[in-house]
C-alpha cells in the first residue's frame, strides 16, 4: 500500500514534468505572438491539474494491470502453442478496439462528406451513413488482419522491414490509381486507429510472445506489430476508395 | 459543478471505451485458455487507475489544451493577422509568411508528443526490454521531434499545394536507406513509434491547424488539403527515432575506437 502511494507519487512528478512544455509554448505564443488576454485563467489552471492527475493514475493502472495482463496471455498462449488461437486473439483484439475507437468515428464521418462533395456517393443521409460504417469496418478489419500479420511475423521470424517497406511500396502503387479524394483520408488513418489502451496492450503481447518463444529477442522481435496497425488502414482504405467508386 | 459533472461524463466515456477490452481479455484467460488471473484484484485496480485517468486526462484537455490550441490555430491563420506580419493579403501570400505558422506547428508538435500516454508506454516497455540501453527520456524526445519536423512539414505542404504522395514516397526511401545502416535493435521500435504518436493529444490539435491552414490560404479546400498532418506526424519519428539508434551506435563506436587507441598507446609505452 505504501510502496504503491509512493509509486503513484512518482508517477505524479513525471506527469507534471511531461506536461510543463506544453504549458511553456503556449505560454510563449499567447504573449509574444498573439498578444491578447486569455479569460478564465482559473478553470485553465484547474484544468492543467485535472491533465496531471489523469496521466499518473493512467501510467500507474498502466503498470499495474494492461502490462502484466497483455503479458501473461502472451505467454499462456505461447504455452499453449496453438496458432488458431493466437491468430484468433490479435484479430478480435485488434478489429474490437478499433471498430468503436472515438476519433475513428470522427474521421468515417469526415470522409463520408468529402465522397459526397467528390460525387462517389449520393447526397442523402442513407448513403452517407452506409459509406461511414463500411469505412469504419474496412479500418477495423486491417486493423484486425495487421495483428494477425504481426504475430504472425513474430511466430515465422520473416524480415519486418522487408514486409513494411513492401507494404509501402505497395501503397504507393494503389495510390496512383486511388480516387484523389480518398488518398488523404487514407494516409491520415493509419495514424489515427491504434488508441492509447490498444498500444500498451499490443505492445505487451508482442514482447511477451517474442519472449517466450525460443530463438527470438524481445528487443528486435517483440515490436512492430504497431507498425503494421499503421500501415494496412492505408491499403485497404484506398481500395475502398477504389472499389466504392466503381459501385 | 458544472465541471464535475463534465468529468464524470469522460470518466463513464472512458469506461465504455475500456469496459469491452477488459471483457474480451478475461473471457478469453477463463474460457480459451482456462487460466485463472494471476491478482485479479490488482489487474482490476489497475483497469480502474486506467480509466478514471483516461478520463480525467481527457477532461482536462477538453477544459484547456483544445479550445487555447484550435483558438490560436485561427489566430494565426488569420488573414488579418498575416496581414499585419507580412504585408501581403490573399492571392499575393507566399509561403514564406507562414513562419509563425511553422514555429508553431514545430512547437505543438514536440511539446504535445512529451505528453502522449500511448508513447510512455512503449518508452517504458522499450527501456525495460533493452536492459536500459534505451532511455525512456531519450527515445521520447527523438519521437517528439520527428513529430515537430513532421508537422511543421505537413504545414507547409498544404500552404504550397504540394501532392501528399511525394513528400511520403520520399519519406519511405529515406527510411529505407536508414534501415540498411541503422543498428537492428532499433528497427521495429522505430517503425512503431510511427504509429503511437498521434493519438489522445496530439490529433485534436494539428488537425485543427490543418483545417484552419486549408480554410486560409487561397485555392485549398479544408476537405481536400486539410487532411495529411497526421500521415506527416506518422512518418517522420520513423525517421528520428533510426537517426537516434544511429547516433547511439556511432557515440558507441567511437567510444571504443578511442579506448583502443587509449590501449595502444599503453602497450607502446611498455615496450619502449
Amino acid at each position: 500500500m505504501k510502496n504503491s502511494l509512493i509509486a503513484l507519487s512518482r508517477d505524479a512528478l513525471n506527469s507534471l514534468r511531461d506536461l510543463a512544455p506544453i504549458v511553456v509554448v503556449i505560454a510563449a505564443f499567447q504573449i509574444l505572438v498573439i498578444r491578447q488576454p486569455v479569460s478564465g485563467f482559473l478553470s485553465l489552471v484547474f484544468g492543467a491539474l485535472l491533465v496531471v492527475a489523469g496521466l499518473a493514475f493512467f501510467i500507474f493502472g498502466l503498470r499495474i494491470a494492461l502490462f502484466p495482463i497483455g503479458e501473461n496471455l502472451a505467454h499462456s498462449l505461447a504455452r499453449k502453442g496453438s496458432a488458431f488461437w493466437l491468430f484468433t486473439f490479435s484479430f478480435v483484439l485488434g478489429f474490437g478496439t478499433t471498430i468503436a475507437e472515438p476519433a475513428l468515428l470522427a474521421v468515417a464521418e469526415e470522409a463520408a462528406e468529402v465522397a459526397v462533395g467528390a460525387g462517389a456517393i449520393a447526397d442523402n443521409q442513407a448513403a452517407i451513413d452506409n459509406y461511414a460504417l463500411g469505412l469504419r469496418l474496412v479500418v477495423a478489419l486491417s486493423v484486425g488482419v495487421a495483428l494477425m500479420l504481426g504475430v504472425f511475423r513474430i511466430l515465422t521470424n520473416w524480415s519486418l522491414p522487408v514486409m513494411i517497406i513492401g507494404g509501402y511500396v505497395l501503397v504507393v502503387i494503389v495510390t496512383a490509381v486511388a480516387p484523389p479524394e480518398i488518398v488523404g483520408i487514407a494516409y491520415d488513418s493509419g495514424g489515427v486507429t491504434t488508441s492509447t489502451v490498444t498500444v500498451p496492450l499490443v505492445t505487451a503481447l508482442g514482447v511477451g510472445l517474442a519472449s517466450s518463444l525460443k530463438g527470438r529477442n524481445p528487443m528486435t522481435d517483440g515490436f512492430g506489430l504497431i507498425a503494421f496497425a499503421s500501415l494496412t488502414p492505408i491499403l485497404f482504405v484506398l481500395l475502398y476508395g477504389i472499389v466504392t467508386q466503381w459501385i | 459543478m458544472d465541471l464535475i459533472l463534465k468529468a464524470l461524463s469522460f470518466v463513464l466515456g472512458s469506461a465504455l471505451d475500456v469496459a469491452p477490452i477488459v471483457f474480451f481479455l478475461f473471457l478469453f484467460q477463463l474460457f480459451v485458455m482456462r487460466e485463472r488471473i494471476a491478482n485479479v484484484k490488482q489487474v482490476l485496480v489497475g483497469f480502474v487507475f486506467v480509466t478514471v485517468g483516461l478520463g480525467l486526462f481527457l477532461v482536462g484537455l477538453e477544459q484547456t489544451l483544445f479550445p487555447l490550441g484550435r483558438l490560436m490555430a485561427q489566430q494565426l491563420t488569420n488573414p488579418d493577422f498575416l496581414y499585419e506580419i507580412s504585408g501581403h493579403i490573399g492571392d499575393t501570400l507566399v509561403w514564406q509568411d507562414f513562419y509563425w505558422v511553422y514555429l508553431f506547428a514545430a512547437a505543438v508538435g514536440f511539446s504535445t508528443t512529451l505528453a502522449e500516454p500511448a508513447l510512455m508506454a512503449v518508452a517504458i516497455k522499450a527501456n525495460s526490454v533493452s536492459g536500459g540501453a534505451i532511455g525512456v527520456w531519450g527515445l521520447r524526445v527523438a519521437v517528439a521531434i520527428g513529430v515537430g519536423v513532421g508537422v511543421s512539414l505537413g504545414c507547409y505542404r498544404i500552404i504550397t499545394g504540394m501532392p501528399l504522395q511525394h513528400f511520403i514516397a520520399a519519406g519511405y526511401l529515406v527510411v529505407i536507406v536508414q534501415t540498411m545502416l541503422a543498428p537492428k535493435m532499433i528497427v521495429p521500435l522505430a517503425y512503431d513509434s510511427g504509429g503511437v504518436t498521434t493519438s489522445t493529444v496530439t490529433v485534436p490539435l494539428i488537425t485543427a491547424l490543418g483545417l484552419g491552414l486549408a480554410e486560409a490560404v487561397p485555392g485549398r479546400s479544408p476537405l481536400l488539403d486539410g487532411f495529411g498532418l497526421v500521415a506527416f506526424a506518422s512518418l517522420f519519428p520513423i525517421i528520428s527515432v533510426l537517426a537516434y539508434g544511429q547516433l547511439a551506435a556511432l557515440r558507441q563506436q567511437r567510444a571504443k575506437s578511442s579506448t583502443e587507441q587509449a590501449e595502444l598507446a599503453e602497450e607502446t609505452d611498455h615496450a619502449l
